[in-house]
């Protein structure tokens, strides 16, 4: 495991129901610096706790996990929290409160003035694309499922945080609005130098984003690796969860050809 | 047009700010005292099963108790614990009145609350829950900024519920000797006064209708978050309580309290004595509708100044004496026992209200009956009436030994009513009162007691502890001692039970004054 690591895993195991169920496995992997990271795996397979114990709000059984080289278990989880984003797989957005006060919920846990809220609260509506006057004073309920996952990346950005973990965030929308929000994370992500870790189901989705993949299942880390490095890994099952986009390439590449689009 | 005329409308509606006051006032510390201990209760146990269970098993325990007995219970219980507060810590409280109504109808409300708030926090979507955890909100922020707001419109709906039963439930605090709405339900059934009972009904239900509809009020404005609407419904909920008190707490209390039992004679003598202080410009009011065990206390502890008891049940309930004696001996002993607890028996008033079995004169005149020896033989084929508290009194046993008594069925009766139902045959024998003019009116008979098992109950007043130098107050009440006699009470009775049309028990105490003047000139 690299030094250099910005987010270190070592060893790290969970298991629920008095161990009869690992749900993390003996996972040991670093997340360099302004890396964008996808975990890819089917359900079960522990991605999700593997997001959960990096800011706590799973506690690992054994192993350590490291930020910035310092234990997360050595402060305050809430303080933890706080530093990083997180955002959730159905957006997570407080039902009772405006997109502005979810947006600024943080910030506002943090002490800082209201002035100073507002002002980057249209800011960070500013940076996911929504409009500041139309968005501001509406309720989550209101919005469709992009427009939420939208607010949902503002809110985990609000507090300046060097680190996001998503939680298979553009899962649930239809196929032309994930890939327009893929992206646009994905420029916030360089454009931010943040460093991210993604859980995603989808192995393309992986691809078309992430700089490196790691690939779980049962648990256990099968593969880490940029989508080249994975594309010659002889395990089967990384084989397979290629297969999927790879089809998918060759039969679009058929069915448009270049030019002709 | 002549029932609105009638001058009991009138007469209730005087009647209300004092009522309505200690009604909105015992309601509103009751809920606010439920809700002070439910939320947090609620709030605790709504990740613990166990503690869940519990609660809620408890809380609903409490509510299948009826509301009357709910409220009959902390008066013992709370007399108990003052008199242990006061042996351990040098104070005693008073258990009389707006305490006990207090938590007794506080325990009531808490069920309805209790559950809502549990349900409401347990309902919300875990994501949510873990959303609230995510962007770095301790348990306590949670809590405070998401849970709650979101459980909100639910308690409401229970708070809603609990304000409802506590209004409804609070008439029932009148018999413990809180003044509530109440007042004019339990006076209107003594007196057969139906003004004041349709009069007591109708301000109840309104004043819990109007609360309900100003907490959904809030409710809706929760649910649509709509402030201007919770606003409302807050200002008006606001205006309600302080409409309601102010009247009452800006008059000045009057410096005494006259006591009544929960029967007809009782509330013309207390309102007789209410309005003999009030001459004498002593300003007093009264407390009517108290249990006979309560009002010995209320009147030991200073809760009441004056009541008027009778010999024989002071010997027989309070003293706890099995062997009766002769009337003036009897008498003489116990103004000597009520002395070593500080009460002044001041003196009688000149009849004895004993009890007496009573049946039909024509059916006692052919059967032969004419003393309860009489009706010992005919018994097994018969059945019999009394009040609440007849049949658990010693009296009772007395009679029944002595006498072999044993009647084919017993039942219990509002007194009023067990007159009319004697005279039409529906009992064969009711345990009457020797001074109620309905005996009288329906022709009945009262059977002699040769063996002189019931004792005499000479109609006595006494004095609370505090009262016992009180000259002015005793120079108030002296003209009516010895001046009121067997015939005088009887028609006093009986026009206060309805037999004098519409009069008021104010009206029949204002008769009987003069005609105390007038027999003594």
């Amino acid at each position: 495991m690299s030094d250099a690591a910005l987010i270190a895993f070592d060893h790290v195991a969970k298991s629920f129901d008095n161990g009869r169920v690992k749900a993390v496995d003996d996972v040991s992997l670093g997340v360099a610096a302004r890396e964008f990271l996808a975990v890819v795996g089917g359900s079960g397979s522990g991605k999700t706790t593997l997001l959960r114990l990096a800011n706590r709000l799973l506690e690992a059984d054994r192993g350590r996990i490291t930020i910035e080289g310092k234990d997360v278990r050595a402060g305050d989880p809430v303080a933890l929290r706080r530093r990083i984003g997180y955002v959730f797989q159905s957006g997570g957005l407080f039902p009772h409160m405006s997109i502005a006060a979810n947006i600024g919920i943080t910030p506002k846990l943090n002490g800082e003035p209201e002035a100073d809220i507002a002002a980057r609260v249209d800011e960070l509506l500013d940076l996911v694309r929504l409009d500041r006057k139309r968005f501001r004073d509406r309720f989550p309920q209101e919005l469709s499922g992009g427009e939420r996952q939208r607010v949902g990346v503002a809110r985990a950005l609000a507090a300046r945080p060097k680190i996001v973990l998503m939680d298979e965030p553009f899962g649930a929308l239809d196929p032309l609005t994930r890939d327009a929000l893929g992206d646009d994370y994905r420029a916030l992500h360089n454009e931010l130098a943040l460093t991210t870790v993604m859980i995603t189901h989808d192995m393309t989705e992986a691809i078309l984003l992430a700089d490196r993949i790691a690939v779980m299942r049962g648990g256990k880390l099968l593969a880490l690796g940029t989508p080249s490095e994975l594309a010659k890994s002889d395990d089967a099952y990384v084989g397979e969860l290629l297969g999927t986009p790879r089809r998918q390439a060759e039969r679009l590449n058929a069915a448009l050809p270049r030019g002709e689009a | 047009m002549s029932v609105l005329s009638d001058p009991r409308w009138a007469e209730a509606w005087a009647h209300l700010p004092d009522y309505l006051g200690g009604h909105v006032r015992v309601s509103v510390t009751a809920i606010a005292l439920g809700l002070v201990v439910s939320l947090p209760l609620a709030i605790i146990a709504r990740n613990r099963p166990v503690m869940r269970r519990l609660l809620l098993s408890i809380a609903s325990i409490v509510q299948t108790v009826p509301g009357l007995a709910l409220l009959a219970l902390f008066y013992p219980l709370l007399l108990a614990s003052a008199s242990l507060t006061l042996k351990w810590f040098g104070f005693g409280f008073s258990a009389f009145g707006f305490l006990p109504a207090v938590l007794a109808l506080a325990l009531y409300s808490m069920l309805p609350v209790l559950r809502n708030t549990v349900t409401g926090l347990r309902g919300i979507d875990p994501s949510i829950l873990e959303a609230a955890q995510g962007v770095g909100m301790t348990g306590l922020q949670s809590l405070g900024r998401v849970e709650l707001p979101l459980a909100m419109p639910i308690m409401m709906a229970g708070v809603r519920t609990a304000s409802v039963w506590v209004i409804g439930t609070a008439t029932l605090s009148t018999p413990i000797g809180q003044t509530s709405l109440g007042n004019y339900i339990f006076a209107g059934l003594q007196t057969q006064n139906w003004v004041f009972v349709l009069f007591g009904c109708i301000a109840a239900a309104l004043l819990a209708l109007v609360v309900d509809q100003l907490l959904a009020l809030i409710e809706a404005g929760l649910r649509r978050r709509s402030s201007w609407r919770a606003a409302l419904g807050g200002a008006g909920i606001a205006a309600l309580v302080a409409a309601t008190l102010i009247p009452s707490l800006a008059r000045p209390a009057p410096s005494y309290v006259v006591g009544a039992k929960t029967f007809t004679e009782q509330y013309v003598l207390s309102a007789l004595m209410t309005q003999r202080l009030d001459a004498a410009g002593l300003s007093a009011t009264t407390r009517e509708g108290l249990g006979s065990n309560v009002i010995f206390q209320a009147l030991l502890d200073g809760d009441i100044d004056v009541y008027v008891d009778y010999s024989g049940t002071l010997w027989t309930n309070q003293f706890h004496h099995t062997s009766l004696r002769p009337r003036r001996q009897l008498l003489a002993e116990l103004t000597a026992e009520l002395k070593r607890q500080n009460v002044t028996l001041l003196g009688e008033l000149g009849f004895e209200n004993a009890y007496a079995l009573v049946m039909p004169r024509k059916r006692a005149e052919a059967l032969g009956i004419r003393s309860v020896a009489d009706l010992a033989v005919h018994a097994r084929s018969m059945s019999i009436a009394a009040d609440y508290e007849f049949f658990s009194r010693p009296e009772w046993t007395a009679l029944r030994t002595a006498y072999g008594l044993n009647f084919r069925e017993q039942r219990q009766m509002q007194p009023d009513f067990m007159y009319a139902a004697v005279a039409s045959g529906e009992v064969d024998v009711i345990a009457g009162y020797t001074s109620d003019g309905l005996i009288a009116k329906y022709d009945l008979a009262t059977l002699s007691d040769p063996k002189g098992v019931i004792p005499p109950y000479d109609a006595v007043v006494l004095l609370a502890p505090k009262r016992a130098e009180d000259q002015a107050m005793r120079d108030a009440l002296r003209p009516l001692l010895g001046n009121i006699d067997i015939a005088t009470m009887r028609e006093a009775n009986l026009r206060a039970a309805g037999g004098d049309g519409n009069a008021s028990s104010d009206d029949v105490a204002r008769w009987l004054w003069e005609k105390i003047k007038s027999n003594n000139r």
